[in-house]
């Protein structure tokens, strides 16, 4: 029986990141045929975003993508090989129906975690790749979602790898209390490990990422991107305008937004992301005057 | 419920205001009387649950930084700014001298009045305090001070401009310098420890906590609202939050519970001061033997293993 198992589980192991995406080639994602843009409200084939890479083909609303979907769009073909994919969150406060909670969204989502991490090489460059994915719990970080990230900063450290985190997160998990505050210092705390010894952080920030990942890995990259507004923040907005009692301009913490008040670098549409990742890859690559 | 202890001996202790000074027999006798009721009904605060501890935790008068400034530190010089482009006064910080040997003191600052609470933001920090609070470490790390930070906060201010000016950043960046420190850093939370803009002066080798003192991923109202959509519920909110100093020290996220006088740290300022004092000096004598490589190490274990 054991053996029976262990050929299922590696024949699930096998599978490669375009089935994990959704892709094949005889049928496209999934129906249905149509698909409504959630920002212009106008509708297009399902084709028609599958080539725009889910960008609305009318407005240019970048649409959030899961993470398998994600990495298939800027991985080079084959190279992909998921790491602690076996990890996940416990239920570490008894907190009720947080473990039902949880089991429905992984069979909802096909997900153990909020985060795919794999190793994987862009343009012929070997880095280590974060995707947090929001359909799982809003993306938000607890002790499963911390700890991958962790390792995947600790074997980009121990392997020297370039390391790539694309952030879309609610924030802390509250159905974890302490322990998802915690998460943001241990991941700091590798990063700082991984910084000192010479690492590349690349932080991508896509919509959303706000409260306890926008203040712990996501604000600490050597390089700043964002896609085109994406919303990103420590404060939500609702909270910010119980607050002062006033509401918020138009693009208030928005891409563009924090990209004026100096906190990105370049905001990066969709179309143009594997090619920017690629070359702030090269331009790493060799590490200019600095001897080893 | 503390609450209605507290005010019963807040009747006392007016009562004893007016007898004061009062040298006749008939009245000593009385406030030897009002003196013994108040220990006995002091003496009921065992077994609070959550609530009564989030009570005393944001209790107005619990003691602030500025009076454990006072009690346990000599010398003390206090140092403003951000150098960048202003001071938060939500963040009281400076070097002060510490059992002979200088440190750097650095904390949240709330105020005994409305007004002092007007001006020092209630605690709440913007990203100019945080940026002021890691210049500070900095320096201390440069001249080799130990640091202790004393984290009382409802959170990190959700305002218009903290957004424009950075929040998010300005912790994290604390956090990932802090962990990286080559100096001891021992973190106090002495009334409530409320979300990343607690943990922003928390990543300690040591991290201790007044008996009832609490210390949470967001405030229990905060906690509440998100996951239920229902501030109401906040009775609900403390208790399955699990963020007392009696839990979080089961959990192993904190290394020390300091005890409080009977009826909360407002209640003996002396016998508060001395218990502090006494488990500072214990966690400073074990950090001050140890190799700055080893501090660092020592402190990068003790976040790693939580929820590993």
């Amino acid at each position: 029986m054991a053996g029976l198992l262990d050929v299922v589980k590696f024949g699930k192991k096998d599978k490669t990141l375009e089935t994990k995406a959704g892709i094949t080639p005889q049928r496209p994602w999934q129906p249905p045929q149509f698909i409504t843009c959630k920002k212009c409200e106008r509708r297009a084939t399902r084709n028609n975003w599958l080539k725009s890479l889910y960008v609305c083909p009318n407005c240019g609303y970048h649409q959030p993508i899961d993470g398998y979907y994600r990495l298939s769009m800027i991985l080079d073909s084959g190279t992909f090989r998921e790491l602690d994919e076996d990890i996940k969150s416990k239920d570490v406060l008894q907190f009720p129906g947080y473990e039902e909670k949880l089991q429905n969204q992984r069979r909802r989502t096909g997900l153990n975690e909020a985060v795919v991490s794999a190793y994987g090489k862009i343009d012929g460059h070997a880095c280590v790749v974060c995707v947090l994915d929001s359909r799982f719990l809003m993306g938000s970080m607890g002790t499963g979602v911390g700890e991958k990230v962790t390792r995947a900063i600790e074997y980009a450290t121990d392997k020297s790898l370039p390391l790539i985190i694309f952030s879309a997160s609610g924030g802390a998990r509250m159905q974890e209390g302490i322990f998802s505050l915690m998460q943001m210092a241990k991941t700091s705390a590798a990063l700082e490990v991984f910084s000192r010894k010479g690492g590349l952080f690349i932080s991508y920030l896509t919509h959303p990422t706000t409260g306890g990942v926008t203040a712990s890995f996501a604000s600490l990259g050597d390089i700043m991107l964002a896609e085109p507004e994406a919303l990103i923040g420590f404060a939500g907005p609702r909270v910010i305008e119980q607050t002062i009692g006033e509401k918020l301009p138009e693009g208030f913490q928005r891409s563009e937004f924090q990209q004026t008040h100096g906190f990105v670098d370049k905001i990066v549409p969709r179309s143009e992301m594997r090619a920017t990742l690629a070359q702030l890859l090269r331009l790493h690559e060799k590490n200019g005057g600095r001897r080893k | 419920m503390i609450k209605d202890i507290l005010q019963m001996e807040e009747d006392l202790l007016r009562q004893m205001e007016e007898l004061k000074g009062d040298e006749r027999p008939s009245a000593r006798l009385r406030r030897r009387q009002l003196e013994s009721d108040r220990k006995e009904l002091l003496a009921t605060c065992t077994n609070l649950t959550a609530e009564d501890k989030v009570f005393l935790a944001r209790h107005p008068k619990r003691p602030k930084i500025d009076e454990y400034i006072n009690a346990l530190f000599t010398d003390f010089f206090e140092q403003k700014g951000d150098r960048a482009n202003s001071d938060d006064t939500s963040i009281l910080g400076g070097i002060a001298m510490y059992q002979g040997m200088p440190v750097t003191v650095i904390g949240h600052r709330k105020g005994n009045t409305l007004e002092e609470n007007m001006a020092y933001n209630f605690g709440m920090p913007e990203p100019e305090g945080y940026r002021k609070a890691l210049r500070m470490m900095e320096q201390a790390e440069k001249f080799g001070r130990p640091i202790i930070t004393f984290i009382d906060t409802p959170g990190a201010y959700p305002g218009k401009e903290a957004e424009e000016h950075g929040q998010g950043e300005a912790i994290a960046r604390n956090l990932m310098v802090m962990s990286g420190l080559q100096v001891p850093v021992i973190a106090v939370v002495t009334g409530e420890g409320s979300s990343g803009g607690a943990l922003a002066l928390g990543v300690a080798n040591r991290v201790l906590m007044l008996e009832n003192a609490i210390y949470s991923v967001l405030s229990p109202e905060g906690f509440a609202s998100i996951l239920w959509k229902d501030a109401s519920r906040r009775a609900e909110a403390c208790e399955v939050m699990k963020l007392t100093a009696q839990d979080l020290y089961e959990f192993g996220v904190i290394e020390e519970v300091i005890p409080e006088p009977l009826g909360g740290a407002q209640s003996n300022r002396e016998e508060l001061f001395e218990n502090v004092d006494a488990s500072l000096k214990k966690a400073l004598g074990e950090l001050t033997r140890m190799s700055g490589h080893a501090l660092v190490q020592d402190r990068y274990d003790k976040f790693r293993k939580i929820g590993q």
